[in-house]
């Protein structure tokens, strides 16, 4: 199994790697987790690799109670860190959640945000879907419907966003900064993931030969004794999320004083549940405020014939995360 | 799409002959200095080129780790791996764990908890199993958590839990 021929470059410095990786035809390299499989499956044919993996970011920073991560640092080496052990576990869980040693001492920060889904009809060449082949339609919205997206798709696109990572980042409000040849922005993550339209899905809002080059999240590690990464999944390791919730509670005097709550495997990007986390400010963290949130997670989900069963496995799956991280508060 | 025998260069892009890079690794404690394909895999270059075909191609999608090596001392599945990427690595291929008069502990546990059937995803397992001890494992849950990335089609999971709990001290 191998896909077409393609110039390998190892990029020396940042600065020569965003003028390669502008260039038509070309894509990064940095561990390849992703890269490969779809190379391989005929699904990316670059005509450049620019490999990034030597570039020095991969630092993991941590200073005022703002975390900043290096997009090149490995998945085992970030949920390996001390700081982000005890500050953010949560992010520690989902990446250890989120594939087998093998991968996560491959696969890196930027390129687990940047993954392509798992969308069955995305990852088969010759069935329609308009994120591999804009115009062709969308396969899965009337065919095997078991991953579509509960929320935030469109009739061209149901595709749900594979990571982990980003559900976990997202409920800790991350952001990131990327770099291209005009210069340095810092977005908010869920602003790197644009939603589908009639008959196209791009999956990001980078330009051409823009990188992710760091993940940061400030201020949010009062979280840390309360929150937890749940993922449902068909099989009880090494698998991608049916479902999955991302929770974080800090409790004031026996009252939620703040709730963070965001579900993967259910949108086209992670998904914050901006209703249920208001729901819980300034209630008890009891089973009928758990309840009513769970209630609230689900409200304006459009299911489709094969993935209504997510619709009630996303109102226990909030309540059972709160539920743990709830206790003993 | 062999490039050694790709016919002549066309003008046409697509079928330029593949290219070339020159790359060093040192691997089970011996340098290689080879030119290989800019496509090729680390777990192709290992096997094919270097003959070094105690490492397995299975899935060839990082699913079923039989192509697990160390990459100073950690695992990667290296059908995942662009071996140019890898220039100037130090690698662990199951050729350097262990000989048929001394074997590594890991898999003289093997034997003993009777671990493998067919065999063909043993090295793998044995790479990852290595890894996984040097990483401390606490209860047989984190070894099945830990070995997860390692199928085996003839269902010996008992016995290689086992094994690396024995090595473990568990």
């Amino acid at each position: 199994m191998s896909g077409p021929s393609f110039r390998y470059i190892r990029a020396a410095r940042l600065d020569d790697a965003l003028s390669q990786g502008a260039r038509q035809g070309a894509t990064y390299l940095a561990g390849g987790a992703d890269l490969l499989p779809l190379w391989k499956a005929g699904l990316a044919a670059p005509t450049e690799v620019i490999d990034i993996s030597r570039l020095p970011l991969s630092q993991v920073s941590y200073a005022g109670d703002a975390l900043a991560v290096g997009a090149l640092a490995r998945l085992s080496d970030v949920s390996a860190h001390p700081v982000v052990k005890r500050h953010h576990p949560m992010i520690a869980e989902a990446i250890l959640a989120s594939a087998s040693g093998q991968v996560r001492n491959l696969a890196t920060i930027g390129g687990n945000l940047l993954q392509r889904t798992r969308c069955t009809y995305f990852r088969t060449d010759g069935l329609a879907c308009n994120k591999r082949d804009p115009g062709s339609g969308c396969g899965a919205r009337r065919g095997e419907s078991r991953h579509a997206a509960l929320f935030g798709g469109s009739v061209g696109c149901v595709a749900t966003h594979a990571s982990d990572l980003a559900v976990a980042l997202a409920a800790l409000d991350a952001e990131i900064s990327c770099r291209g040849l005009t210069g340095e922005r810092r977005l908010a993550l869920q602003d790197l993931y644009p939603l589908p339209g009639a008959t196209t899905a791009p999956d990001t809002s980078l330009a051409d030969g823009e990188m992710i080059t760091a993940v940061h999240i400030d201020g949010a590690a009062r979280f840390a004794a309360q929150s937890t990464y749940l993922k449902v999944r068909d099989r009880a390791s090494f698998e991608f999320a049916v479902v999955s919730v991302a929770a974080a509670l800090r409790i004031e005097r026996g009252v939620i004083a703040e709730a963070r709550l965001a579900a993967g495997g259910v949108a086209p990007l992670p998904w914050r549940l901006g209703r249920s986390e208001a729901a819980l400010i300034g209630r008890a963290p009891t089973g009928e405020a758990f309840a009513l949130a769970g209630e609230l997670a689900v409200e304006g989900a459009t299911p489709l014939a094969g993935n209504a069963f997510k619709v009630p496995l996303l109102h226990n799956a909030v309540i059972r995360a709160l539920q743990t991280v709830g206790e003993g508060s | 799409m062999n490039p050694d025998t790709t016919a002549l260069p066309l003008a046409d892009e697509k079928h330029l002959p593949m290219p070339r890079i020159a790359l060093s690794m040192t691997i089970n404690g011996a340098r290689y200095d080879i030119e290989t394909a800019s496509t090729a895999t680390l777990l192709d270059v290992i096997r094919d080129q270097l003959g070094l075909t105690g490492t397995k191609k299975g899935c060839d999608m990082g699913g079923c780790g039989a192509c697990t090596v160390l990459v100073e001392g950690r695992r990667i599945a290296s059908c995942l791996a662009l071996a140019a990427s890898f220039s100037d690595a130090v690698l662990t291929t199951i050729e350097g764990i262990g000989t048929a008069d001394r074997l590594h502990p890991l898999q003289a546990a093997f034997i003993r908890h009777d671990a493998l059937q067919c065999g063909y995803c043993t090295p793998g397992q044995i790479l990852s199993g290595i890894a996984l001890l040097s990483e401390n494992p606490r209860s047989f849950e984190e070894i099945r958590e830990g070995m997860s990335g390692n199928l085996c089609r003839c269902g010996a999971y008992p016995g290689i839990v086992a094994a690396i709990a024995e090595v473990a001290g568990l």
